[in-house]
Order: C-alpha cells, then sequence, then structure tokens
C-alpha cells in the first residue's frame, strides 16, 4: 500500500539524540582507526620527506612514479598475482572435487564434512609452522620423502621451491572455507534440476559440466574473488613463518613488502604510496564482488 | 539418488578419504613431533607414532616457555590472545548492534552517510593501512596494551551490515506491537530485538573469536613486550634461524594449542560456525 | 468505554500521495464498525492512523472525547489485532500477554488474574507456556486476541485478523470475535476486503474507495440502499447486475429518465414468461453459462437484442459488460443456449447517475 525504503522499516522512532549515541561508538572507531590513517597515508604518498624529518614537499605523483619504476615492486605486484591465481585454482578445484564427492548421501557424509572443515579455524602462522617443519629440508618429513624419490629439495637457497611451498601451504589452508561454501552452493541446486537432467538422458559427468557447474557460477565467482583477497592478505602470515619473503625475495608480496619496507623505516612516502595502491586494488575487487553477487552470474 | 552407480559409493569414499588424509596429515604430524624429544627430531629421526614426552613437553610449553628466543610461557600467550578475541568478537558485536539498531529504527540526519562511512570500512582489511594505524595507534599510546589490539580490528562495517539484514526481516507489526504495548526504543531493543537476533549474535561470535584468536599481522606490529604477545606471534619467534636451536616438540606443542580453541569451537558449534561464516559473507 | 469521531481525517504522505482525502464519521460507545473496501483504499492507513502508527496530516481524530492526533499509541488506550498477529516470538503465549501490562507497572496479581480469565475466555489456558511458534494459526489468532483483550482498552483495533486463516476457521472465528464483542461490549474498528466478514459483523459499516468514504451505515440498508455503483458493485455476492441506459435501454428502468446506470441484484432476477409488472424490468437473455453451487444455481446470460454495444468496462467484483447475471433457487434452470426471460419488480431496482457517483432514486 505504502511504497517501502530498501534501507529502513516504515514505523520508527522518533527522538532527536538517541541515534546519534547509538551510531557514536562505531563511528569513532571507524573515524580514528580507519579514515584518519587512510587519509594519512593518501597525503603522506603525495609528500617527500628529507633524510632528517625536518622538512617536507609536495611532489605530487612522484613517489607513485618511484614506485613503479623500482623493479623490485613491479616484481611484486606480479608475483602476487601469480601467488593469488595460482592458490585459488588450486584450492577451489581441490575443494569442489571433495564437495561434489561430500554432497552424494552417504552415511559417513557428516564425518568427512567435519574433518574437511575445521581447518578453517587453524591460523596462517601456525598452517606456515606446520608446513615449514615437514618441508625442512634437514630434518622435515616430507623433505626425506621427496629427496628419497631424487627430489633436489631445498626451498632455502632455491625461490620456485620456496613459492611452491607457500602456494601448497596457503591452498592447504583455504580448501576448508572453499569446500563449505562449494557444498553448501551444491545443496542449493533442486534436486528436481538433476533428475530432468538424467531423464533427458545426461551420464554423470555431463550432469556436471552442463547442469552442476553451471549453476554453481555465482559460488565460483564468489569464491575466486574471496581466494584472491585472501591469497593479498592472510599469506602473510604463512610466508612470515615460513621464508620471510626469502629466499632473494623469491616469497615477497606486496602486503610483504609494505611490511619489510615500513620495518625498515626511511622513505615514508613510498611506503604510504604501497599502501594507497594496495587499498586501490582491494577497493577494485571488492567492487569486481559486488557487482557479481548483486548481479548472480547464472541467475 | 538418481542412479546406482556399479562400485557403489566406493570411489567418494576413497576420494573424501584422501582429502582428510591431506587435510589431516599436517596436524598428525604436528602432535607426533610434540610427544618427542628435541635431539631425535632436530637428527631428522622422528617417528611416525607419537613418542613418551607428551606430558613434561606439554607442561613447559604452557607453565615455563621454551628456554630459546621467547621468555614467555605460552599459558600467557594463550590469555593474551583471548582477550584480544574476546574484545574483538564482543566489541564488534556490540557497536554493531546498537547502530544498525540507530540506522534501521529511527530517521535522522546524515542517517545515509553514517551508513555510508561505515560500509565503505567493509573494503579496506588492516593490513593495508597498518603503517598510518600504527602511527595513530601510537600516538595515542596504546602500544602493548589490549586496547591498542582489538580498537582498530573492531572497527568493520561486516557484523552492522549483517544486523541491519536481520532487522529489515524483523516484521513491522512487532515494532507496533511493542509500541501499542508501551515499549520505548530501549525496550523494544532490550525485550524483543535482542532475543531476536540471539542466534545471529551467537553465530557472529563464534567467527569473530576465530578471527581474532587468528590475527598475526597487526598484533606482531603493534607489541614489543614479550608479555603482551599472542600465541600466534609467539609461535613464530620460537622458530630460530639456525635450526640446530629450535626446540621442535616445543613450537609444535604450541602449534596445536593454537588450533586448539578456535577448531574446538568450529566442531562443537558447526551449525553456528556455517551460519556465521556464510552470513558474514554475503 | 468510548466512542471514536474522526473529522475531516486526510493522509498525504511525504511524497505527495494522498492516501486518506478527507474521512468523516463517528463509531458509538461499544458499536461494532467494520471498514471494508478493496485493497489500496485506505482502510488499513486509516486504521493505522487511529491506532497511532501512522501520523496524521490533517483533521482530528477523537477517542473518548480526546482529541489523539498527538498521542503515542501506547497512550491512546487502544489494543490492535495485526493481520500476521505480531506475537513476539520469542516469549511465551503467558508472556505475549502480560508484556504490556507490565511495561504499564502493573502488579504481578493483577496481571496474572487478567491473563487467566483472558485465557479462559478464548480458551488456551492449555497453552499459557507455549511459544507461538508451537501454536497453529487459530490458536495464534487467539493469543493475539488474547493480548488485546488484557489490556481491558477504550478500543479494539482488528486489521484484516482473520484473512491468515482457512476457510473454516476464518467463519468459526468471525462468530467467536462477534460474540468476545458484545460480551465485553468494547468499541471496535475492524478492517477486512471481505464483504460477507464486513456484512455479518458490522453494526456500522464503512465501505472506502480510493481513500474517501462511498457510504457509511446499518449493513443491510446499505445492502438495500447502495449509494453508489461501486458499493452496489462490491457489497452482496454475487455482485449487482448493472446496466448502462443508453440508446435501447433508455427506457428500460420505465421511468423514462434517460441516461444512467440501472441496478439489479442477482437475486432479484425471476425468470418467467410473462411480462413483467408494471414499473417493472423484463431481460430477453441467451444462456451461455451455468454455475450449479448446491442450494443455488448462477445462470450467465447474455441480452439477446442486437446491435448494442456495451459501455461499461468491467472492473474487479463486476460482471463483463452485457452479461448479466440471475440467481435461481435449487438446482432447477435453463439449459445452455435457450432463451429466458428474467424480471424484476419495481421496486427491486437501483438507479444510478450516468457516472455512478449517486443514486438517483428514493
Amino acid at each position: 500500500m505504502t511504497t517501502r525504503g530498501s534501507m529502513q522499516k516504515q514505523t520508527v522512532f522518533q527522538s532527536r539524540l538517541l541515534p546519534y549515541l547509538l551510531v557514536a561508538p562505531q563511528l569513532a572507531v571507524v573515524l580514528i582507526f580507519f579514515y584518519w590513517p587512510a587519509v594519512q597515508a593518501v597525503i603522506q604518498s603525495f609528500l617527500v620527506q628529507d633524510a632528517f624529518g625536518l622538512s617536507t614537499t609536495f611532489v605530487w605523483f612522484d613517489n607513485y612514479r618511484d614506485l613503479l619504476a623500482e623493479p623490485g615492486y613491479f616484481n611484486a605486484i606480479v608475483r602476487t598475482f601469480v601467488f593469488s591465481f595460482l592458490i585459488a585454482l588450486s584450492s577451489l578445484s581441490a575443494a569442489l572435487l571433495l564437495a561434489v564427492m561430500a554432497d552424494k548421501p552417504l552415511r559417513a557424509g557428516p564425518f568427512y564434512r567435519t574433518m574437511l572443515i575445521w581447518p578453517y579455524a587453524i591460523a596462517p602462522p601456525v598452517v606456515g609452522v606446520l608446513w615449514v617443519f615437514m618441508l625442512n629440508p634437514s630434518l622435515g618429513i616430507l623433505a626425506h620423502g621427496l629427496r628419497a624419490m631424487g627430489f633436489d629439495w631445498n626451498p632455502l637457497l632455491d625461490g620456485t621451491q620456496a613459492a611452491g611451498l607457500i602456494i601448497l601451504a596457503a591452498a592447504w589452508k583455504q580448501i576448508s572455507y572453499n569446500f563449505l561454501f562449494f557444498l553448501a552452493g551444491l545443496q542449493a541446486i533442486p534436486s528436481s534440476v538433476i533428475e530432468a537432467a538424467a531423464i533427458d538422458g545426461a551420464r554423470p559427468a555431463r550432469r556436471f559440466w552442463t547442469i552442476i557447474f553451471p549453476l554453481l557460477s555465482p559460488t565460483i565467482f564468489f569464491l575466486i574473488v574471496v581466494n584472491i583477497v585472501y591469497a593479498f592478505f592472510d599469506t602473510f602470515g604463512i610466508i612470515d613463518t615460513m621464508t620471510r619473503g626469502g629466499p632473494a625475495k623469491a616469497t615477497e608480496t606486496l602486503v610483504y613488502k609494505v611490511y619489510q619496507d615500513g620495518l625498515l623505516g626511511g622513505n615514508l612516502g613510498g611506503s604510504a604510496a604501497q599502501s594507497v595502491i594496495l587499498m586501490v586494488i582491494v577497493i577494485g575487487l571488492t567492487a569486481i564482488q559486488f557487482r557479481f553477487v548483486e548481479r548472480k552470474v547464472n541467475y | 539418488m538418481v542412479e546406482r552407480q556399479k562400485f557403489g559409493n566406493l570411489i567418494p569414499h576413497v576420494i573424501l578419504c584422501i582429502g582428510v588424509l591431506i587435510v589431516a596429515f599436517p596436524i598428525y604430524i604436528a602432535f607426533v613431533a610434540s610427544t618427542q624429544d628435541t635431539a631425535t627430531i632436530a637428527n631428522g629421526q622422528m617417528s611416525l607414532w607419537p613418542g613418551p614426552h607428551f606430558l613434561d613437553t606439554y607442561y613447559r610449553t604452557i607453565f615455563v616457555g621454551s628456554s630459546g628466543t621467547t621468555r614467555e610461557p605460552v599459558a600467557m600467550m594463550m590469555f593474551n590472545s583471548l582477550v584480544m578475541a574476546l574484545m574483538i568478537a564482543v566489541g564488534k558485536i556490540a557497536i554493531s548492534i546498537i547502530s544498525a539498531f540507530a540506522i534501521v529504527y529511527f530517521r535522522f540526519p546524515f542517517r545515509m552517510s553514517i551508513f555510508w562511512l561505515i560500509f565503505i570500512t567493509l573494503m579496506l582489511p588492516v593490513e593495508v593501512r597498518i603503517y598510518p594505524t600504527y602511527k595513530i595507534v601510537a600516538q595515542l599510546h596504546l602500544l602493548d596494551s589490549y586496547a591498542g589490539l582489538s580498537l582498530p580490528l573492531i572497527a568493520s562495517a561486516t557484523a552492522t551490515l549483517l544486523f541491519r539484514q536481520f532487522f529489515m526481516t524483523v516484521p513491522d507489526e512487532l515494532l507496533e506491537a511493542s509500541r501499542i504495548d508501551g515499549a520505548g526504543p530501549f525496550r523494544f531493543f532490550k525485550d524483543t530485538l535482542l532475543p531476536l537476533s540471539r542466534t545471529n549474535m551467537a553465530a557472529l561470535f563464534v567467527i569473530l573469536f576465530i578471527l581474532g584468536w587468528n590475527q598475526y599481522l597487526w598484533p606482531l606490529l603493534i607489541t614489543t613486550r614479550d608479555d603482551m604477545q599472542t600465541i600466534q606471534t609467539g609461535i613464530r619467534k620460537m622458530i630460530a634461524s639456525h635450526d640446530a636451536l629450535t626446540e621442535w616438540p616445543v613450537v609444535m606443542a604450541t602449534a596445536i594449542l593454537a588450533m586448539l580453541p578456535p577448531v574446538f569451537i568450529v566442531v562443537a558449534m558447526q551449525k553456528l560456525f556455517v551460519r556465521g561464516l556464510v552470513e558474514t559473507e554475503k | 468505554m468510548a466512542n471514536v469521531v474522526l473529522r475531516n481525517v486526510r493522509k498525504t504522505y511525504p511524497g505527495g500521495v494522498e492516501a486518506i482525502k478527507g474521512v468523516d464519521f463517528e463509531v458509538g460507545d461499544g458499536q461494532f464498525c467494520v471498514l471494508v473496501g478493496p485493497s489500496g483504499c485506505g482502510k488499513s492507513t486509516l486504521l493505522r492512523m487511529v491506532a497511532g502508527l501512522e501520523t496524521i496530516t490533517g483533521g482530528e481524530i477523537d477517542i473518548g472525547g480526546r482529541v489523539v492526533n498527538e498521542v503515542e499509541p501506547a497512550e491512546r488506550d487502544i489494543a490492535m489485532v495485526f493481520q500476521n498477529y505480531a506475537l513476539y516470538p520469542h516469549m511465551s503465549v503467558y508472556n505475549n500477554m502480560a508484556y504490556g501490562l507490565r511495561n504499564r507497572g502493573m502488579a504481578k496479581g493483577e496481571i496474572d488474574t487478567r491473563v487467566r480469565e483472558a485465557a479462559q475466555i478464548l480458551e488456551i489456558m492449555p497453552m499459557l507456556e507455549r511459544k507461538p511458534r508451537q501454536l497453529s494459526g487459530g490458536q495464534r489468532q487467539r493469543v493475539a486476541m488474547g493480548r488485546a483483550i488484557v489490556r481491558q482498552p477504550k478500543v479494539f483495533l482488528f486489521d484484516e485478523p482473520l484473512s491468515n486463516l482457512d476457510a473454516k476457521l476464518r467463519i468459526a472465528m468471525r462468530v467467536e470475535i462477534r460474540k468476545l464483542q458484545r460480551r465485553l461490549n468494547t468499541t471496535s474498528i475492524y478492517v477486512t476486503h471481505d464483504q460477507l466478514e464486513a456484512m455479518t459483523l458490522a453494526d456500522i459499516l464503512v465501505v472506502m474507495n480510493g481513500g474517501l468514504v462511498e457510504q457509511i451505515g446499518n449493513p443491510l440498508e446499505i445492502y438495500k440502499k447502495p449509494a453508489t455503483t461501486f458499493v452496489a458493485s462490491f457489497i452482496g455476492a454475487p455482485p449487482m447486475n448493472l446496466i448502462p441506459l443508453q440508446g435501447a435501454d433508455a427506457n428500460l428502468a420505465g421511468a423514462g429518465s434517460g441516461a444512467g446506470i440501472l441496478g439489479i441484484r442477482p437475486e432479484d432476477l425471476v425468470i418467467a414468461n410473462e411480462p413483467a409488472p408494471p414499473g417493472g424490468v423484463s431481460l430477453d437473455l441467451i444462456v451461455e453459462a451455468i454455475e450449479q453451487v448446491g442450494a443455488e444455481t448462477y445462470v450467465y446470460g447474455v441480452r439477446s437484442r442486437q446491435g448494442e454495444t456495451p459501455t461499461v468496462s468491467a472492473k474487479p467484483g463486476e460482471l463483463p459488460p452485457g452479461e448479466i447475471l440471475v440467481r435461481v433457487p435449487g438446482q432447477s434452470g435453463p439449459a445452455i443456449g435457450e432463451r429466458i426471460r428474467a424480471v424484476a419488480a419495481r421496486d427491486k431496482l437501483h438507479l444510478f447517475s450516468a457516472d455512478g457517483r449517486k443514486r438517483v432514486d428514493s
């Protein structure tokens, strides 16, 4: 009968002061710990400070230009995206396979489900510690196996192996998260659709690729974005405990570089510019996610 | 089930078992390592079966601390992690539910601007603004404090959005009935909205607690004193740069202790956990 | 105990949409008033304005001699039964009923007495400790009524309280609501879109359309003398036949009054062989469809005269143009395709102005 705004109730309380008091705590936290630092980072990224920190000058985009001209930074960008892609790909495919299997009506289904879900709760640094222990060249139990197979395993010196180590550990941790969402997505597909496909003569494999996979595409898209964001940020704990960015920066991602450069101190403007670029990337990713989540790829 | 498979459900069972093995193996190894003595492991002669040192390793880990680079017992670190995780979870829920209440149930100037101010924070995790935030926390003299550990992580929009979404599904007639029953905003919030939000709050708490417990980068920056470090930052310091100096059983015992509370929550409260996870990601 | 008076009540939404365009009526002390109309006519809005859930943008609402325009809902001494019941899902039946009393600081003993008394009346004693989700639709409905009764308010407000129930239960509850209201003798305003509910419950019936009152009065009076064609087609089922008096039909009513609309209720048409009595109307029809309902038979026919274009377009609840419905008692009736003559006596005719907004006979 009446038009309803999407943001609010039709009937509301009347009060002048109360609503402001209610939003005040969150607003304070957000302004102090979010907007203030974000704005400072943006301002800082346009300034250059002299060696003694006595004077600052406004330099427009010089910090950004210097940063992008630095080969180390460019490599870190490429590396981060390659890592993200590989982590997302391996973790998503493993999780999808497991979810499709767990979606079948097995009596042990709940058991498998629980066993596959709980690694979600393990913190990235702990994941790093677990894998670094198993693959430690001198005492790791898996490293022994690799050597026994004639593989020259030494991630402490070999950058590619170190990168593989990070990708492996990060993908391993993310399996349970992806599994959970895939399983939920699979269970949301009405069984009548699959039965109809069976009656139409589609064999199981064909049913999967022509019916289930397309219907799962919103979940897949959502997970791709989430996994990329995860690979950007949450891998920090894994990298820091496993390789600390080495050897020779072979595992230094954007976030790790921000951390490292900041730790060394010095170039404040460049560090701020790094933060701002990261912000832009995340905003972009989130925007993509919102677009697709809104539009639900298939329906 | 659409059709019978020739081998029954053999293939799914095999694949799932392999999956469970892959997922569980590292944790099993960690546990086994935590029950053996340092020298055996350092020599690379670790057994695949639990050793006899369970009690003394865990006792030493929890109450004494490793003799290596950290001097703090893990009990201390776990306490810090617990305080931080609780502050983040409770703090976020508390400030979010009241701000969502204001945004949904009141009409006031700048309501939408405030909503957007909160909403945008969704896009930027603490990692992208660590140093500027660090500077502000330092200026506020909050380094090495629980407030410094948790406050910047409370600044996020997820919980607010979740509660807003939930409040929108509460029928308008409930508010109208309460008003006719003589309830003002406080009473309505306390008597109706809070009880109805219980499950949502619990699901959210489970997720936020796990996220809080697992924080790493921020505590790493903000704590300098050993007695303020969390278990996640503590474990990193236990790994010495020389393999020989690392007390692996203690490290592995710490890893097990670090995952114990969140894993327990996930397994014991699986329904709430799944619900919380799915809802916070919407 | 109180009367409710509405004086030129208006509601304009901020966007400029006028939901209520000036409504006046009075509900006397202890009377049962029913607001009826199609969805979107403003009846619910009007009720919510009486409750204080919607602001009043013009005019006055007066409850028991006090203008309540600016009074909070809780202070108006009214109780309301909602369409979806609006029970507090987390509270027991007992607490649902006690909540409003507790908020008013009533003593515990008094609350208990009132809740148990109401539960007794409504026969929900065994369910006092249950949660709403453990109740059936009819039981929830009773709890919603109980919540209103315990308050012992000046006025009961009902917002389509029966529309979520199945047909059988709806009739049972309708009777119960009426009995209850007689027993408590509390002034009541009841909103519904169901004309049967309206007819059976009301002391005074207010027929609304498009934010305006079409007619106010005793239900039988309204049935006998609908003031507009809207009321004529809305009250009574099946709806009244409306025949535009133009061209060849101009003299149909015998009065020779020219343009207008002639209304005849289906139950007032009789199938006969002889011509209409003096002043009456006779219609020659070809039977197009027959509906057997058991106790009676609906005969749908079209006028058998050629060369006429129908000008009244069908609105919800109205017959398609040119079609005439005759209601015949029992199961006897003509066959499809048969030619029949239906006649109505002089005193069964309703004459309206050409726009349908005014009744022109006595």
